[in-house]
């Protein structure tokens, strides 16, 4: 059966959620507007920009371009799931000594895709960061203060120098 | 920018799927990852009264080695092609032509059957599944076929999916162990889709190439097989006069559009620059 | 380069904060999702509104059937354009010493005559966002296509259909400038070299678009309005002027902006519609932009055309500069900055880092049926470099000089000033060739040089380009005051000590990410002698804010932080008057350090803490006739020049792929100067990222029109921003010459980064170009144009 209104239920930050969603509810508007998870943005619905990422089921992905009913059965993490938990305390820390960030809006997604690259690759080049990186827009930074926090990471992380 | 209203489903089998998008009409949408159809619906560019979300059928997931050629699930995501060691061993056309498709967070949802089922004439994989010679395996309430690639991709955002089917796995013949491969790709920005990009195969025969199958992207309205060029690189020897001859044939093989992208000198241009580009990546393979 | 005479001042005593990267005291709340963006703000009973756009870039609207559109589910009301002018008076985008500029009235909605696509002819009110988009696709209109003009040359062309008719032309703006003798400095030079510049039109792409919410309440006869603005007075005067009400019942909100760089300085019709809106329906109404109907209506920039000349002898003497520069506003002059100060910027700082007395030039302005445009980041002055840069580069092939060399022959001497160059700007102080100097050392231009000749004969061309500028910032009143603009030119702050001992700033300058908060905090707490963490800054509230701009035009440190540091020195004084009376002593003979009352030997008597105790809770034990005033309040607004010009110089290193055209980024360096660097790293960054917004002009961004006056890219996959992967790693170092205008030394940093780094990669392409002897004079360079200028494409 195809409906106007959908059950869902998913894992949100580590916490149950049911809801019932509208089909053409996406992912961002639903953890937004729904949950009040304000912390993903929107800045393109289309695709592009990527200000809305999250992660599902352990991979960053587009909220926009993801329909809040895809998420039935899911594990959302947020920005504000991360940030709780500790996990990307350090990745933040180097983020704000470096001010890699101005205005704030790329940031909650631009931290996970670079946490993302980090768990995949210990030890990535500059080049390696852009190319990972190269799905999320800043217009404030101009990407170098970025790449040079998500660099200082991962040598913290294998265990450099601070 | 929001989606119209429409309906959704989530079938548990493809029998399921199939009875719901038969019942939909011709205006039913599937959806798999949805990289492509949200945004349509997002900026209202589609309204479908339906949308079908094939999610949740496990038989359309994974890779599987069929003979030596490979079967793709078309619930593959790009990711998982992209990290599959099967696929980089017996297709490494994928592999390289993969990292090429638009950025990590897309390719961590977006799936292979949905990027053919999509058929951009400026996306890689449609003109992969040319040069690869792949077979699309086509679902729908009579039965299941079997679509050539060169058969499927009818035009811009069109295929040969009839409305009620779905396609659920793609077969990718043997290759043969000395089948060797090229890709070259050019875009403005990383991920972008390609101004123009190309696609090709040839088997090592001795000190020469045998049986190349070129396919463009980008040139036109639909992946295109470079027949002419081809053949001027069949059975050929690595050495300057062919490739010359090989790139002169293109203005016969294609026929790119003028668009607020390039013109058609343009694409006619890197389209000969990625064909050297790629011949030198097949010798490169066959050394 | 002039340096301050005193040896060690109030600036720089040992604890001060200025000049050090401190941490800005924002950045958790942003980095942990927890901002509060206008996006973010939902209120009880909260409408959305969507606007319905004209699809027609010229059309007399003949009829609006909104009756289907008002049984949508969950909509509220529909308004048209007629019935919303009975709320909201219409505007006019002049300024009076912009000498004959014209703009017809604007309305928050067109009333009759829709004018580019994208402007709104109705607004669908409605419970969501999304039932309001569903209602607008239900509203049907009924259009008359009217001609389109859309080229801004066939609009200036004689015999031109007037856009407004009763104008009689399509002329917004002209100004004609001629300076000393240029054409006897022609007849004399020993080559002329020439060129027509295009740069194309592009646009802010803020990652958030505009965001509005406003809500009246009729109970208290007040609006509230939340916005991501950079100037909440100039928005309270102007929301309240066309809304009828008193400025006091108008209250602007300014909480975390997603970004702005000029784009959210300026009046939209959507804003002014939303609140009038709210007023109408007497409920909170929301807008926030989605990011097709921001390519179509947040103002665009650029898109202008100049000839350039420049007259040269064999030695390397620059003559004289000549212009004649053309630009396409769209149908009005945006309110209330209007749509002539670029081109107005073109004519002031064509030719401006250079030694030279004979300047023509001449810039027209025209109406046209594309969406507006108006001042975006480096207002003209990415277009007065690259001429300028451009020019001087071209100069220097036809008499066959290095360009470093001819700039070094040209540029005002760094011992000239105060000076004034030929458009009649007036510098202070500046630094050209301390700047040039060191760029050249930090790149090792003569390595650079050597690698490239060596690549060259390998079939790898390589470019370097380089290029000085000039950079308004801290305008005075001379910038919008005197054309009759109530934007105010002048600061205030507010610092405080609260009666825990904190240290409390309230500022009129706002924070959209450079780092306002940081640096007032870091000037406040060196003015008064308190850590750093003790200092709290509040900003964005017309309600709770002194009077003053706002941030823009690089004004926030120099102005905001000005009166930021008058404001805690007063403070200062007070505090030591109070610990005088405490302890018996002279205040004369205290200071304040880290937080402490310190005698002269540097001993600690007593802490702000103990001081705001006793004068909050125990003024009984001070003396009778003794009353502690702690808080103090200062403004202000620079007097001695219009503007306070610093000036940088950029260089790129480039790689052109000579097959496909495709340009690569290779490296970029940039050395500013602007005065007092407070906080070096903010400073850096802003540079950083100016100059990746002028490589994305340089390289990608574009809004692309038909002759139908249709935008055809009005989307991120289509309009190219520039992004990481293309991105070049970008060295930034000082020379500082502090203004001696104000205590603090500080001039703006904000420009400098994209007014000269579209110049030195435009140079640099041509320098990798020149085997070719190809010239480019267009940006973006796309592979195509680089195709094609070498033979490769037709």
């Amino acid at each position: 059966m195809s409906a106007r209104r959908i059950r869902i239920s998913l894992e949100v930050n580590g916490e149950p959620v049911e809801a019932e969603v509208a089909p053409r509810q996406h992912l961002a508007d639903f953890l937004r507007e729904t949950l009040g998870l304000t912390g993903t943005h929107i800045g393109c619905e289309h695709g592009v920009c990527g200000a809305c990422g999250v992660r599902l089921d352990g991979a960053v992905v587009r909220a926009c371009l993801t329909l809040a009913a895809q998420a039935d059965g899911g594990a959302v993490e947020t920005i504000e799931g991360v940030s709780d938990s500790g996990e990307i305390a350090d990745l933040q820390a180097a983020f704000e000594k470096r001010n890699a960030l101005q205005c704030g809006y790329c940031t909650p997604a631009m931290l996970l895709s670079a946490q993302e690259l980090l768990l995949e690759n210990a030890a990535p080049s500059r080049e390696e960061i852009r190319d990972h990186l190269s799905g999320n827009y800043c217009r404030c930074t101009g990407y170098h203060a970025i790449v040079d926090a998500v660099e200082e990471t991962a040598r913290q992380r294998r265990g450099g120098p601070a | 920018m929001k989606a119209p209203e429409f309906d959704y489903a989530r079938p548990a089998s493809l029998d399921e799927a199939l009875r719901l998008l038969a019942d939909g009409g011709e205006d039913a949408r599937v959806i798999a990852g949805g990289q492509s159809l949200v945004p349509a619906l997002n900026l209202r560019l589609a309204a479908p009264p339906v949308v079908v979300d094939i999610g949740g059928l496990d038989p359309l997931r994974g890779i599987e080695a069929v003979g030596d050629g490979l079967r793709i699930g078309a619930l593959v995501r790009h990711a998982e092609l992209a990290r599959s060691a099967l696929v980089a061993a017996r297709c490494p056309l994928l592999t390289q032509a993969i990292a090429h498709v638009a950025h990590p967070a897309i390719r961590n949802r977006g799936t292979f059957g949905g990027s053919l089922a999509q058929a951009d004439p400026a996306a890689e994989l449609p003109a992969c599944a040319l040069a690869l010679d792949a077979i699309m395996i086509v679902a729908s309430r009579s039965g299941e076929r079997r679509v050539a690639a060169q058969d499927f991709f009818r035009g811009v955002y069109e295929t040969a999916l009839a409305a009620g089917e779905i396609l659920v796995a793609v077969e990718i013949p043997a290759l043969g162990a000395d089948r060797r491969f090229g890709f070259a790709e050019f875009s403005r920005r990383r991920g972008d889709f390609a101004i123009v990009g190309v696609a090709a195969a040839a088997t090592k025969s001795g000190g020469r190439l045998a049986s190349p199958r070129i396919a463009f992207f980008g040139t036109g309205d639909r992946p295109q097989l470079a027949r002419a060029a081809a053949a001027a690189l069949d059975g050929a020897a690595n050495d300057t006069n062919t490739r010359k001859a090989a790139r002169e044939k293109l203005a016969a093989d294609l026929d790119p559009v003028e668009d607020s992208t390039a013109s058609r000198a343009m694409r006619l241009h890197l389209a000969g620059e990625a064909l050297e580009q790629a011949i030198d990546a097949l010798w490169r393979e066959a050394a | 380069m002039t340096e301050r005479t005193s040896p060690l001042s109030a600036l720089d005593r040992p604890n001060s904060y200025i000049g050090r990267a401190v941490p800005r005291p924002n950045l958790g709340r942003l980095l942990e999702g927890r901002g509060q963006y206008v996006s973010d703000i939902s209120l009880p009973r909260m409408a959305h509104v969507v606007f319905v756009r004209s699809p027609y870039a010229h059309a007399r609207i003949v009829s609006i059937d909104a009756a289907d559109a008002r049984k949508g589910k969950g909509v509220v009301a529909v308004v048209t354009g007629a019935e919303l002018a009975n709320v909201c008076t219409p505007w006019v985008g002049v300024l009076t010493h912009l000498k004959g500029l014209k703009s017809p009235p604007q309305h928050a909605i067109a009333v009759d005559r829709a004018c580019w696509v994208g402007e709104a002819v109705a607004a669908v009110v409605a419970a969501s966002r999304a039932e309001a988009e569903d209602a607008a696709a239900r509203v049907l209109v009924e259009y008359e296509e009217l001609p389109v003009t859309a080229d801004m040359d066939d609009a200036l062309a004689a015999g031109a259909a007037p856009i407004h008719p009763d104008f009689g032309d399509n002329i917004a703006f002209e100004r004609r400038l001629d300076v000393g003798e240029v054409d006897a400095a022609f007849a004399q030079a020993d080559a002329v070299a020439e060129a027509e510049f295009v740069f194309a039109r592009h646009t802010g792409v803020t990652l958030e678009a505009r965001s509005i919410v406003a809500d009246w309440n009729p109970g208290e006869q007040r609006l509230t309005v939340y916005q991501g603005t950079q100037a909440p007075h100039m928005m309270q005067n102007i929301i309240a002027r066309h809304l009828g009400l008193a400025e006091a019942q108008v209250r602007v909100l300014c909480k975390d902006v997603g970004g702005s760089f000029g784009i959210k300085v300026h009046v939209y019709a959507d804003d002014m519609a939303t609140v009038a809106l709210s007023k109408l329906l007497k409920r909170p109404v929301k807008h926030v932009a989605d990011r097709v109907e921001s390519f179509l209506t947040d103002i665009h920039a650029r898109d202008h055309r100049c000839k350039g000349r420049v007259a040269v002898r064999k030695d390397g003497t620059i003559l004289a500069f000549e212009i004649d520069d053309r630009t396409g506003i769209g149908p009005y002059s945006v309110y209330p900055r209007t749509s002539a100060i670029e081109a107005n910027q073109v004519v002031n700082l064509v030719g401006g880092p250079y030694a030279v007395k004979n300047y023509r030039a001449r810039a027209r302005v025209a109406f046209q049926n594309k969406n507006v445009t108006c001042q975006y980041r480096a207002v003209g002055h990415p277009i007065a470099c690259s001429v300028t840069e451009g020019l001087v580069d071209r100069a220097a092939a036809a008499i066959g000089m290095d360009p470093v060399e001819i700039r070094r022959r040209n540029l005002l001497p760094d011992d000239c000033y105060p000076a004034e160059s030929a458009a009649g700007m007036k510098f202070e102080a500046l630094s050209h060739h301390a700047a040039l100097e060191k760029i050249l050392a930090m790149m090792d231009y003569e390595a650079l040089r050597a690698e490239q000749a060596r690549l060259r004969e390998q079939g790898v061309y390589r470019g370097v380009g380089i290029a000085s500028f000039i950079e308004v910032t801290n305008p005075s009143a001379a910038f919008y005051g005197v054309g009759g603009a109530r934007i105010s030119s002048q600061d205030g702050a507010a610092v405080r000590l609260d009666a825990s001992g904190a240290i409390v700033c309230q500022t009129s300058i706002t924070e959209q990410g450079q780092g306002s908060e940081a640096i007032i905090a870091q000037v406040v707490a060196t003015a008064v002698g308190a850590p750093l963490e003790r200092v709290r800054v509040i900003l964005g509230d017309t309600d709770n804010v002194p009077y003053g701009g706002g941030t823009w035009a690089s004004r926030g440190a120099g102005i905001g932080g000005e009166a930021a540091w008058r404001a805690g020195r007063a403070l200062r004084d007070n505090i030591l008057s109070v610990a005088a009376a405490i302890l018996q002593t002279e205040a004369a003979a205290l200071d304040i350090a880290g937080g402490e009352i310190v005698d002269a030997e540097g001993h600690a008597r007593i802490g702000l803490d103990e001081i705001a105790r006793i004068a909050y809770f125990r003024p009984d034990t001070l003396p009778p006739d003794f009353q502690a005033e702690l808080i103090a309040t200062r403004h202000y607004a620079p007097r001695k020049f219009p503007f306070a010009f610093t000036n940088g110089v950029q260089a790129a290193s480039i790689e052109v792929d000579v097959r496909t055209g495709f340009v690569k980024l290779l490296r970029h360096w940039v050395v500013e100067d602007c005065g007092r660097v407070i906080n070096p790293q903010l400073v850096d960054e802003q540079i950083r990222g100016g100059v990746v917004q002028g490589l994305g002009a340089a390289l990608f961004e574009h809004c692309r029109y038909d002759e139908r006056g249709q935008m055809l890219n009005a989307n991120m996959a289509d309009y190219l921003v520039p992004m990481a992967g293309e991105m070049p790693d970008i060295e930034v170092a000082h020379v500082e010459t502090p203004t001696q205008e104000s205590e603090l030394g500080a001039k703006g940093a904000g420009e400098a980064g994209t007014a000269g780094a579209a110049a030195a990669v435009a140079n640099a392409v041509n320098d990798a170009l020149a085997p070719f002897g190809a010239v480019i004079s267009e940006i973006p360079l796309t592979p195509e144009l680089v195709l094609r200028a070498i033979g490769a494409i037709s």
